[in-house]
Formats: structure tokens, C-alpha cells, sequence
């Protein structure tokens, strides 16, 4: 969903500068685990703001519901009950587009414009320009992304690009009863978490930390995790994730070597033709057959 | 089935010709609608198929399409395409063939070696189009794969379509340089002469009538 915009840092598959001439702050939605209560008044206020709206499902002995994201879904609570230090943990965690300084999804897309990669740090999907090949689903390393069975176009978390435009907090923001979510700008942000890091360690929890993954260039929604050491505890969690190697090298240097190659391969028929010649019966040849 | 004439040699029958030329046109759509999503600086060719979705929606049935086309020819052909030890000394010999000296060249018979690499690399590329094409088709079959069985397959299939298109750009380059080819895909037809020279292998087999 795309505003007329003058704050874009890159789109995808373009190859010219896009119009970037504002300077906005980089923000980001921080996002505190260990504040948490699990009450979902974020995935509401998501849907509400949004205009989408969730199938009633099944429960299936989890508080976790629906059970991934969805075309509708754009953020999840996911639940994790575990055991650690000898007691049980239950680890609740929003998930949702991580808004990646290097975006696997932008990276892989196909179509000129239909990612856009804001200066404030903001990736959103204009499903306007999106032709449904669902590259950008091999691309994300968080797994985000959903092909709509509607209208195959792809949805995810938009980090509410329409109303921090105009200077307003994502909705989910707004709805958070504890301010386990905060948004700003992103050195705000890490100074905030800092500061609750601090405190959970003065009260045991010796290996919190912030989880901003450099691997991806750091992302615009960080967590603060009681267990920092071991993300993939709170459901899978990518430890270090990275674009894959397979999507690096697929969407690298090769193409633009391969059209190259290909280009060459017509020259080089073109020159041949015009350099040697072309393989004809000469006239004796013919007549000798007679 | 050999129906020669004092001037010409029959090469292809009326439906070794359709079965190629319904194999060219949907390959030949097939680089266009796959390219337009290979490269920003090839979107354009969407326009060719009206816009991008509809490239992206068309471009695997068209594949099938070539697929089905393919097989046919692949097993009318094969046998003609076996490697032999002339074959080997052929290509040792690729700059007398760049410069058309054809005469310092082993006997080639109803196909050279640089047909017969091309027919192989065919027969290795796109069976693997075909099943990494089926593997990334949105929104009916992907999802059934694993996350990265998909990237794999979007890479060797990107991998498979360049393979091949240089080849296909050889193969339509080789048919415009070697004069009195192309005829024979178009009236099945070669001069007596033309076999002479590029097949006389195959043209001693033909005089003594067993020439498939
Ligand atoms: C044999 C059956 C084939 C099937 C089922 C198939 C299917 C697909 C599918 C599903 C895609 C994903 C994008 C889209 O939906 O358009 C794709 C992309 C593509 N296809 Fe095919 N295809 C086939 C054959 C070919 C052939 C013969 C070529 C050309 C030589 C080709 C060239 C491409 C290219 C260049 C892409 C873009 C890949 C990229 O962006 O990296 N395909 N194909
Ligand atoms: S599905 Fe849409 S947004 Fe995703 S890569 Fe394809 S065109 Fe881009
Ligand atoms: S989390 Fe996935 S969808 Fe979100 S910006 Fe990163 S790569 Fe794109």
C-alpha cells in the first residue's frame, strides 16, 4: 500500500534511483518479550486497523490461534511452553515482518515496485504491482510472507506504513496494555531496551539481550528476549539468519553475467556471419552431382 | 517413408516438422514470458503477454505444452544422436568448422557433433525445467514443496533456462549460417547437393537405402 512518497531507499527490481529526496529518522517497533501477557489486543487492533479479518478456527490445545500467519494475519502471538533452568517457561512471542535492513523478499521479488524499502526503515508490499510468483516467500529468511488464495497477491505487516506516514504509532502499538510494544526511532529504541536489559539481568535473567540481527543488515522490529543466547526457544527464532545462499546467488552477479553471456552468443553469431561467412553448395559443387 | 527425388533428399516428414515447429513456438514464448521475470532490464516482455500476472500465469502451461512437444521429438530422435568416434574428432576440430573447412572434417553422418551436444543438453535441461517448473508453480504446487527445495529449484531452473537459450541461440544461428538448412524443417526437404557436403556419411547410407 503505497502513498505518493518522496522517502523510498529502493524498490524492487530497479535498477535506477528512487525518489529519495526526504530525510526521514530510521523507527522501529520494539518489541518486549518478557512484558508480554499474551492478550492479543495487537492482532486485533491489527485487524481492525487493517480491514482484515481472521476465519474462526479450531482450537488445537494452544493458546495460538490462528495457527500461522495468514493473508489476514499479518502479526501472531506464538506461544512456546518450555523448560529452562529446571522450570517451566512459557515464552509468548509477536510474530510478524521484521522490516529487515536487507530484505530477502525485496531482494528476490520480480516485478519493478511491487517491495519499496522506505528511508524510515519501513518494507512494505505495494500488491499493486505484485504478480503472485511468490519469490519473495523463498526470499524472507523470517518466513513471513502469504499468498492470498483471493486474489494471489502476497500481505504482511505493513508496520502500519499509512499512519506512521502522517505521524501516528502502528496500531498494534496503540492497543498494547503493558507496553510490552513501543515504537520510535531506532536508537530510541535501543536505548529503551538497554535500559530493560539492564534490569531483567539485576534480576537473574543473566543472558537478556536485544535481538536486532546483523545478519540482515539488523531489522525494524527488535526483541528484547529473557533468553538471548538461545532465540530459536521462542518458537524458532532464527538464530543468525541471512538471505540463503541459494536466493544470494540466483539473484546476484550471475544474472546480469548470464545476460551478458546470452548477448554475446548473438554478437558473436552476428560478427561470424559478417567475419567468415556463411557454409553454402558452391555452384560447381552443385553441378558436379548431376 | 524416404521419398527421394534427383534433386532433393527427403530429411523430415510432415509430422516430425509440426512436432518441431509446435516445440519452437512455445519455447520461443517460454524465453519470452520466462525472461521478462529474469531480469529488471527484461520486464518489459510482460507487456507481450498483457502485463504481469498474466506472464506469470501463462508461462508454466506453455511449458507444459513444450514439454509434451519435447518428448515427442526426443524419441523420435534419439537414435540419431548417438556419439561416435568421428564425433569426437569433430570437435577436436571446432576451428575448422568455425571457418568452413568443412572438407579437413571427419565424415559426418545424418547429424554432426555439435547437433548431437545440443539434442543432450536438451535431454538434460529440460526435463529439469519441466520438474523445478512444477516445484515453483504459484499458487497450485509450491506450497506442497519445502522452503528450500523451492530456492533450488528456482535457481537450477533459472540455471537450466540460460543453459539451454544460448543453446537455442547456436542451434537458430547454425540454421541461418549453413545455407539450405532451414528448408529442410520447412519442406522437409534438403538439396542432393547440401547432404553431399555437410552429411556424406549419411548421404552413402541414403544411396544405399538404409538411411534411418
Ligand atoms: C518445461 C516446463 C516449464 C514450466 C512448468 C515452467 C514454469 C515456470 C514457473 C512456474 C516459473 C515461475 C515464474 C512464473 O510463474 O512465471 C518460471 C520461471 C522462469 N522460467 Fe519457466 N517453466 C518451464 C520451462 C521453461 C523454459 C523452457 C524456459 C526457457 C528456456 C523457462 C524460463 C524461465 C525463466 C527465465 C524464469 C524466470 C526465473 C527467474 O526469474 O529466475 N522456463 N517457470
Ligand atoms: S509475489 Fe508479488 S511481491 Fe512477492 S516477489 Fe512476486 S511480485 Fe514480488
Ligand atoms: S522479515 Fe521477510 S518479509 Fe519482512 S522485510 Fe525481512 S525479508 Fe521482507
Amino acid at each position: 500500500m503505497a502513498l505518493q512518497s518522496l522517502d523510498i531507499w529502493r524498490r524492487s527490481a530497479t535498477t535506477t534511483p528512487s525518489p529519495s529526496q526526504r530525510e526521514p529518522i530510521e523507527v522501529a517497533k520494539l518489541i518486549d518479550v518478557t512484558k508480554c501477557i499474551g492478550c492479543k489486543a495487537c492482532q486485533s487492533a491489527c485487524q481492525e486497523w487493517n480491514d482484515v479479518r481472521e476465519e474462526v478456527g479450531v482450537n488445537i490445545g494452544s493458546y495460538q490461534n490462528p495457527h500461522d500467519l495468514t493473508a489476514n494475519s499479518w502479526t501472531l502471538m506464538r506461544f512456546a511452553e518450555i523448560e529452562e533452568n529446571g522450570h517451566l517457561e512459557w515464552l509468548i512471542r509477536k510474530d510478524g515482518c521484521m522490516h529487515c535492513a536487507d530484505p530477502g523478499c525485496l531482494k528476490a521479488c520480480p516485478s519493478p515496485g511491487a517491495i519499496i524499502q522506505y528511508k524510515n526503515g519501513i518494507v512494505d508490499f505495494a500488491e499493486e504491482n505484485c504478480i503472485g510468483c511468490g519469490y519473495c516467500i523463498k526470499g524472507c529468511p523470517f518466513n513471513i510472507p502469504r499468498l492470498s488464495k483471493e486474489d494471489s497477491k502476497v500481505y504482511k505487516c505493513t508496520l502500519c506504513s499509512d499512519r506512521v506516514a502522517v505521524g501516528l504509532e502502528p496500531a498494534c502499538i496503540k492497543a498494547c496494555p503493558t507496553q510490552a510494544l513501543v515504537f520510535g526511532s531506532k536508537e530510541d529504541m535501543k536505548d529503551h531496551a538497554a535500559e530493560r536489559i539492564a534490569e531483567l539481568k539485576e534480576r537473574g535473567f543473566e543472558n537478556a539481550g536485544l535481538y536486532d540481527p546483523q545478519g540482515v543488515g539488523g531489522t525494524h522490529v527488535m526483541y528484547v528476549l529473557h533468553h538471548a543466547d538461545k532465540p530459536e526457544l521462542y518458537n524458532e527464532l532464527p538464530r543468525d539468519p541471512h538471505i540463503n545462499p541459494m536466493v544470494a546467488v540466483w539473484k546476484g552477479i550471475t544474472k546480469p553475467l548470464a545476460l551478458m553471456a546470452m548477448a554475446g552468443a548473438v554478437l558473436g553469431g552476428f560478427f561470424h556471419y559478417i567475419g567468415i561467412g556463411p557454409n553454402e553448395v558452391e555452384e560447381d559443387e552443385e553441378e558436379e552431382k548431376a | 517413408m524416404s521419398t527421394h527425388s534427383d534433386k532433393y533428399i527427403q530429411r523430415y516428414n510432415a509430422q516430425e516438422r509440426l512436432n518441431h515447429w509446435v516445440t519452437a513456438i512455445t519455447f520461443i514464448l517460454l524465453i519470452l514470458s520466462g525472461f521478462a521475470l529474469f531480469h529488471p532490464a527484461l520486464f518489459w516482455l510482460t507487456n507481450l503477454f498483457g502485463g504481469g500476472p498474466w506472464t506469470r500465469i501463462l508461462h508454466p502451461y506453455i511449458g507444459v505444452v513444450m514439454f509434451v512437444s519435447f518428448s515427442g521429438l526426443a524419441l523420435r530422435f534419439w537414435h540419431h544422436n548417438i556419439l561416435s568416434k568421428n564425433d569426437v574428432q569433430w570437435l577436436k576440430q571446432i576451428p575448422d568448422v568455425i571457418q568452413n573447412h568443412e572438407d579437413k572434417l571427419p565424415e559426418v553422418d545424418r547429424y554432426n557433433a555439435g547437433q548431437k551436444l545440443l539434442f543432450w543438453t536438451m535431454i538434460a535441461t529440460i526435463p529439469t525445467l519441466f520438474v523445478t517448473g512444477i516445484i515453483i508453480w504459484q499458487p497450485w504446487f509450491t506450497p506442497f514443496f519445502p522452503r528450500n527445495l523451492d530456492r533450488f529449484a528456482v535457481l537450477m531452473h533459472a540455471l537450466c533456462a540460460f543453459v539451454m537459450s544460448t543453446g537455442i541461440i547456436v542451434h537458430v544461428y547454425a540454421a541461418i549460417w549453413v545455407k539450405g538448412t532451414l528448408r529442410a524443417m520447412i519442406r522437409g526437404t534438403v538439396e542432393r547437393a547440401w547432404v553431399k557436403k555437410h552429411h556424406p556419411g549419411w548421404y552413402k547410407r541414403i544411396v544405399e537405402g538404409n538411411d534411418h
